[in-house]
């Protein structure tokens, strides 16, 4: 539909924009509200601390999360920065720290066993059951065919090196000694961790 | 005035506005500055990452342009990047020298000089200067006034942003993201004076290193600024990617908003007052008819006539 508007209108209608616009100009504009700051994001949240997983440092975070742990909610964290309490970063963070949201988040983040079957190049959902019988399964038929009770000089040694541990670089104490204790009980030489990375 | 409060953050100026605000209960505000150490800076861009997560923006993933720089410039998404340069000095040694390139929070804000939209570009009594974007009209004025060329427009909803110094951690007693996060103490926060005092400090410091020339970058062509800079080189502060040596903000801005503007306004005011005193006085100017046809004219007045009942 054509709406026609007469010359006459039209320059009433720019009159009157003229009009307003002059009054604006000279200070009788509606004074606008003020909105204040943005608001805070950390309102109301639940703080947790945790220890950084990324590398050997072990920088101390403190993850906020939404939801009150109530059986009808799935909390959520959605945001961390450093602890200002613990003794090795006292609150700062390296650039992989300070991001560790989107890791937490990210859609590519391992939640449950996957095994690659050899000769295929897709990853299958496995249940931890059977991902840990596997792996039981593989340690000892390893084990049972190259664990070498005495070396070519005839000396005891009781090694199993074709089989390494790789453990996590932000483990705690106690980790550590378990996975010390597992590793060497069964004769496993190669043990190392990805703090190097 | 040690020991007030720095998190108070009345309003002290806002843009296109002439009211001013109110100031009996702003005594005791203390003024904040965050200060960067470029010679501790080891350019790691952890600030970067607080400042995108605190913000949550997420810039586009960008191109490798064969150097550090990421992303290459400042966004409306990204609020700060560190800037690598490469300073040969007198001796031949090269110096690697990593800027932090954000907000510097004038004490005079070129950008709220030259924002015409009102309470768009507010300025607190601690001395952060915020844009308020629910008021921003998106006309790029504030980066034309701005003397360190920093806000930027998004595409995505035509309005300006930057840096507000975390006004809302700030304002809850905290510091700003990018000073949390800091792992080599390069990014200080806290009042003026204590900055100050210890970029002094710093300053002593370095020049016992041997860089005579150390000083606090705190320029006084904008009032001196709420972000200062302590440089090893504060005699060439071009040479930290093109640091401005006295920031001004721009004539034109300056021009347009102290003097053209309200001389602009009279003459609209006067050419205003003038039409109605001529109607007044000489009355409605008498058309003749549109149309010399007298029957073409008397439908094109009917029509005139109708206009508003076509409308829905």
């Amino acid at each position: 539909m054509s709406v026609r508007v007469s010359r006459r209108s039209f320059l009433k209608l720019g009159a009157a924009g003229l009009g307003a616009s002059s009054m604006a100009m000279m200070g009788f504009a509606p004074e606008q509200a003020l909105a204040s700051i943005r608001h805070f994001k950390l309102t109301g949240s639940t703080m947790t601390r945790n220890i950084c997983t990324y590398c050997s440092v072990g920088c101390g975070m403190l993850l906020y999360t939404r939801g009150d742990g109530a059986i009808n909610v799935i909390d959520q964290v959605y945001h961390v920065e450093g602890d200002p309490d613990h003794p090795v970063s006292r609150g700062s963070l390296c650039p992989r720290g300070a991001g560790v949201l989107d890791f937490i988040n990210s859609e590519t983040r391992v939640k449950y066993p996957e095994v690659r079957e050899p000769f295929t190049n897709e990853w299958k959902r496995i249940s931890w059951d059977e991902a840990l019988d596997r792996i039981a399964r593989h340690m000892k038929d390893d084990r049972d065919r190259n664990f070498e009770t005495h070396d070519d000089k005839g000396q005891l040694v009781n090694r199993w090196l074709t089989t390494s541990m790789v453990a996590a670089s932000a483990c705690t104490n106690e980790t550590a000694y378990l996975t010390q204790k597992i590793a060497r009980a069964l004769g496993m030489l190669v043990v190392d961790n990805q703090a190097r990375v | 005035m040690r020991g007030d409060q720095i998190n108070l953050q009345n309003i002290v100026a806002r843009s296109a506005s002439i009211t001013p605000s109110p100031q009996v209960r702003q005594g005791g505000v203390e003024q904040v500055t965050k200060l960067i150490d470029v010679s501790v800076c080891i350019g790691c861009k952890a600030c970067q990452v607080a400042c995108m997560e605190w913000n949550n923006t997420r810039d586009e993933v960008g191109h490798c342009h064969g150097v550090y720089d990421n992303p290459i410039d400042l966004t409306a998404e990204s609020f700060e990047v560190m800037r690598f340069s490469e300073y040969e000095n007198e001796e031949g040694d090269l110096e690697w020298l990593i800027r932090k390139d954000n907000c510097m929070h004038c004490a005079e804000p070129g950008c709220l000089k030259a924002c015409p939209a009102p309470g768009a570009i507010v300025q607190y009594a601690n001395g952060i200067v915020d844009f308020n974007s629910e008021h921003c009209i998106g006309c790029g004025y504030c980066r034309a006034g701005c003397p360190f060329d920093i806000p930027r427009y998004s595409e995505r909803d035509n309005k300006a942003y930057k840096c507000t110094l975390c006004s809302d951690r700030v304002y809850h007693g905290l510091e700003p993201a990018c000073v949390k996060t800091c792992p080599t103490s390069a990014i200080m926060f806290g009042t003026r004076e204590d900055m100050l005092d210890y970029g002094a400090h710093r300053v002593e410091h370095l020049k016992g290193r041997g860089y005579e020339n150390a000083g606090i970058y705190n320029p006084a062509g904008v009032g001196g600024t709420h972000v200062v800079y302590v440089l090893q080189h504060a005699d060439k502060p071009e040479i930290y990617s093109g640091l401005a040596k006295d920031p001004q903000i721009s004539p034109a801005v300056e021009a347009w908003k102290g003097i053209t503007k309200p001389i602009m306004s009279a003459v609209l005011g006067a050419s205003v007052l003038a039409g109605f005193f001529h109607y007044v006085t000489k009355g409605p100017k008498e058309e003749p008819e549109d149309d010399p046809d007298p029957e073409n004219a008397g439908r094109a007045r009917e029509i005139d006539r109708h206009d508003g009942e076509d409308r829905p």
